[in-house]
């Protein structure tokens, strides 16, 4: 790595001894590169394995990577930490304006350790860490924004990130969320709760400085080229356009959008929550995250009401996902876009997981039809497929109830259904709740042995679709799911989002890092992708994580999905050689 | 020419053309934009761009009292760095808040009318107008 570059510096926050240090770690950054790399391994060096994930014992680490600040659509900041939610490797990625106000503060990483005793939020401009008094900011009401408040109290406007904890992270729901940027998550596997353990409201982060290329001519040359292909190559034409909702429409005429729990294949008035709909009827206005032209980001316009005073609305701005139109849509029987909007906004304001609570709801609902909860266990509560009004209040239960079969709730699915029983049609996969791709074997046990069970790790449904295509053998099923995760680290050790992967290929990547005197040819690159992956599964292993007790849940046999019934018997064999070579790993 | 604002309705907010307008001064990174985006309180309203308009009597160069402000032909200025003493008068002159800072070097950023920004702006918020 370059010499001078600030990436090797990491602030270390103690919120119990309310100080800050920074150490340098050129070895960490050059070897793990950074973002999940060099987030992985300092979490080994900081979190024993044992600790019960809301201590203060739990540290959060925040990294980001070379290519931050430097190339384009590098736009996003790891999150890590045990998670409360699986109580073992807690991942969770998001852009905004993180990762280029980590970079710009000085920064490749953040570890925050510890507890204060009055809540309180983090403010870092540059080199200046400030503690700042959170206890007005805990508990609010609806109404009166965290992130409002708190913009108004620091610089760094326009260039700054916020993020900051709802209800949901106050209360350590399992699966409470980080927002940053009004739109934007570190949503899977519980950051939110472990903020909210550590009495942490929010951290500001803001900064602004020049890096160092090695080469500036060349660099300018070749950082053109990739700009020119983000904003103009067909591979980023559907982010661009309609962003993720395009899946829509093809998901569900493959029958890979999970409708209704997966109890079924079909519902009707799906194309009334597509994403062209959302966007003729809803589309608001896109944005982007920090540095990145495709702004895949759009903002529904929601007008809404006021029932007690006429001529009186308000008008909200949602934003909308693919995977929040099945996981607050399909999922629910949900098929109207405001109905759709509405249950995104209640989650938005307690600061939950969408998938997760999505998934939950889901569950609630065939449970409920099915009779093992009932009206008195929801609090009077009818939960049935399509009704937003029920829908909406069982979220804010979630968080504010206290009756037993609510704060069950709050601890996730696998809890629940293995308390109440429903296992057979609990959607989840090592604890976490299922994405929404129901397209074959690629995307479950990409789930299933994913180092964070999400749909991120290796993209089962790029290989799904292959096989629709091209039959594919279990063997190559196992390859593909493995090499793609591999290669996944690298992407988010640079952090490059996800979607720019078809662009930054590794050669370019090889090249890219090569301006910034990083000398690693395709090959090494592999290598240290292999070695991430190694250094994730076995943090695992010793939070507890036994690949040999994990299962797919019954249901996804039971419809049909984009490659038809899923047979359990090849399943399984997929299942034994990928089992083979992460074992090959540790 | 300079650079104006033809649609800052249009504007996402990703920063391509500050990280641009860097670039123009031989650098990477945010220190050394003098164009700015920042958002109109909390980002579901949209953002407001700034950027020099090249002024024909420019009250940036008029506050300089180093004189290192040169009114350029046909509206704006031309920075002599060696004049500057960092005193941040232009930068409160301008009303527009198009001027950047460069805090390590303790000087302004001027526009150097490159067009850059709008070049890399695939919004087209922006536009160089060339006469
Ligand atoms: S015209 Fe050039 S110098 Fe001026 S704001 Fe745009 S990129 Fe910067
Ligand atoms: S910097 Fe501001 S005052 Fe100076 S020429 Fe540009 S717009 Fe006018
Ligand atoms: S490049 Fe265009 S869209 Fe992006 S921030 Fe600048 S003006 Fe806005």
């Amino acid at each position: 790595m370059i010499k001078e570059d600030t990436l090797k510096k990491i602030l270390y926050i103690d919120l119990s001894k309310k100080k800050f240090w920074v150490e340098e770690r050129e070895d960490l950054f050059s070897q793990f590169i950074g973002g999940t790399g060099v987030a992985i391994k300092l979490l080994q060096e900081n979190c024993d394995a044992q600790v019960d994930p809301l201590s203060p014992d739990n540290p959060i680490i925040f990294a980001v990577g070379p290519l931050n600040g430097v190339f384009p659509i590098a736009s996003k900041t790891v999150a890590m930490f045990k998670s409360p939610h699986t109580g073992n490797l807690g991942e969770s990625h998001a852009g905004g304006r993180s990762a280029i106000a980590l970079r710009m503060a000085g920064y490749g990483a953040i570890v925050i350790k510890g507890k204060s005793l009055k809540p309180l939020y983090i403010s870092i401009h540059g080199d200046n860490v400030y503690f700042r008094d959170a206890t007005t900011l805990w508990g609010l009401e609806e109404g009166v924004s965290t992130g409002a408040l708190i913009r108004r109290q620091e610089t760094g406007a326009g260039l700054r990130t916020i993020m900051r904890i709802g209800p949901a992270g106050e209360k350590k729901i399992t699966y409470a969320s980080v927002t940053l940027e009004t739109y934007r998550h570190f949503g899977r596997l519980g950051l939110g709760a472990v903020f909210g353990s550590k009495n942490l409201k929010a951290i500001v982060v803001s900064g602004k400085r020049d890096l160092k290329v090695r080469d500036f001519k060349r660099y300018r040359e070749y950082y053109l080229n990739l700009l020119k292909q983000l904003a103009e190559s067909d591979k980023m034409k559907k982010y661009h356009e309609l962003g993720t909702p395009a899946n829509v429409m093809p998901l569900s005429l493959s029958r890979g959008i999970p409708i209704k729990n997966l109890s079924t294949d079909f519902t009707e008035g799906i194309e009334n929550i597509s994403g062209e709909t959302f966007a003729e009827k809803h589309l608001g206005r896109r944005i982007a995250c920090s540095h990145c032209p495709v702004a895949c980001i759009h903002l529904a316009a929601l007008r809404k009401p006021y029932e007690d005073e006429p001529y009186f609305y308000r008008t909200v701005y949602l934003s909308y996902d693919y995977e929040l139109i099945y996981a607050l849509g399909t999922m629910l029987g949900v098929t109207k876009a405001e109905g759709v909007l509405r249950l995104i906004e209640a989650v938005e304001e307690m600061g939950l997981d969408a998938i997760s609570t999505g998934v939950i709801l889901a569950w609630v609902t065939e449970a409920f039809e099915k009779g093992i909860i009932n009206e008195k266990m929801t609090e009077g509560i009818i939960p049935q497929w399509g009704n937003v009004e029920a829908y909406s209040e069982i979220i804010k239960k979630i968080v504010f109830s206290k009756g037993e079969f609510f704060e069950d709730l709050g601890k996730g699915l696998d809890y629940v259904s293995s308390k109440y029983g429903g296992k057979d049609f609990s959607l989840t996969y090592g604890r976490n709740e299922m994405p929404g791709y129901h397209t074959g074997y690629g995307a479950h046990i990409g789930y299933l042995f994913g180092a964070r069970h999400s749909h991120l790790d290796s993209a089962g449904y790029a290989i799904d679709k292959e096989a629709m295509i091209k039959p594919i053998d279990e063997k190559e099923y196992a390859e593909k799911i493995f090499n793609e995760e591999c290669w996944r680290q690298i992407l988010s050790s640079l952090v490059i989002c996800f979607f720019g992967r078809e662009i930054y290929t590794p050669s370019v990547v090889s090249e890219c890092l090569s301006l910034l005197d990083y000398n690693l040819n395709e090959e090494a690159l592999m290598d240290i992708g292999r070695r991430i992956y190694q250094e994730k599964y076995r943090f695992k292993i010793q939070c507890g994580f036994d690949m040999e007790n994990i299962q797919l849940p019954k249901r996804i046999f039971e419809t049909p999905s984009s490659l038809g019934n899923l047979n359990e018997d090849f399943a399984r064999k997929i299942v034994t050689n990928l089992k083979e070579k992460i074992q090959s790993l540790l | 020419m300079p650079v104006l604002v033809k649609d800052a309705n249009k504007c996402v907010g990703c920063l391509v053309c500050m990280f641009s307008c860097g670039r123009a001064h031989l650098a990477v990174g945010l220190e050394s934009s003098c164009i700015k985006v920042r958002s109109q309180g909390g980002i579901s309203r949209g953002f407001s761009v700034f950027v020099c308009r090249g002024c024909e009597d420019p009250p940036c160069a008029r506050a300089c009292p180093e004189n290192a402000l040169v009114v350029r032909k046909g509206g704006g200025v031309l920075l002599r760095e060696d004049f500057c003493t960092g005193c941040g008068h232009c930068v409160k002159a301008c009303i527009l808040d198009a001027i950047g800072w460069n805090n390590n070097k303790n000087k302004p950023v001027i526009c150097i009318q490159c067009g850059e920004c709008a070049k890399n702006c695939h919004y087209k918020v922006l536009e160089h107008r060339k006469t």
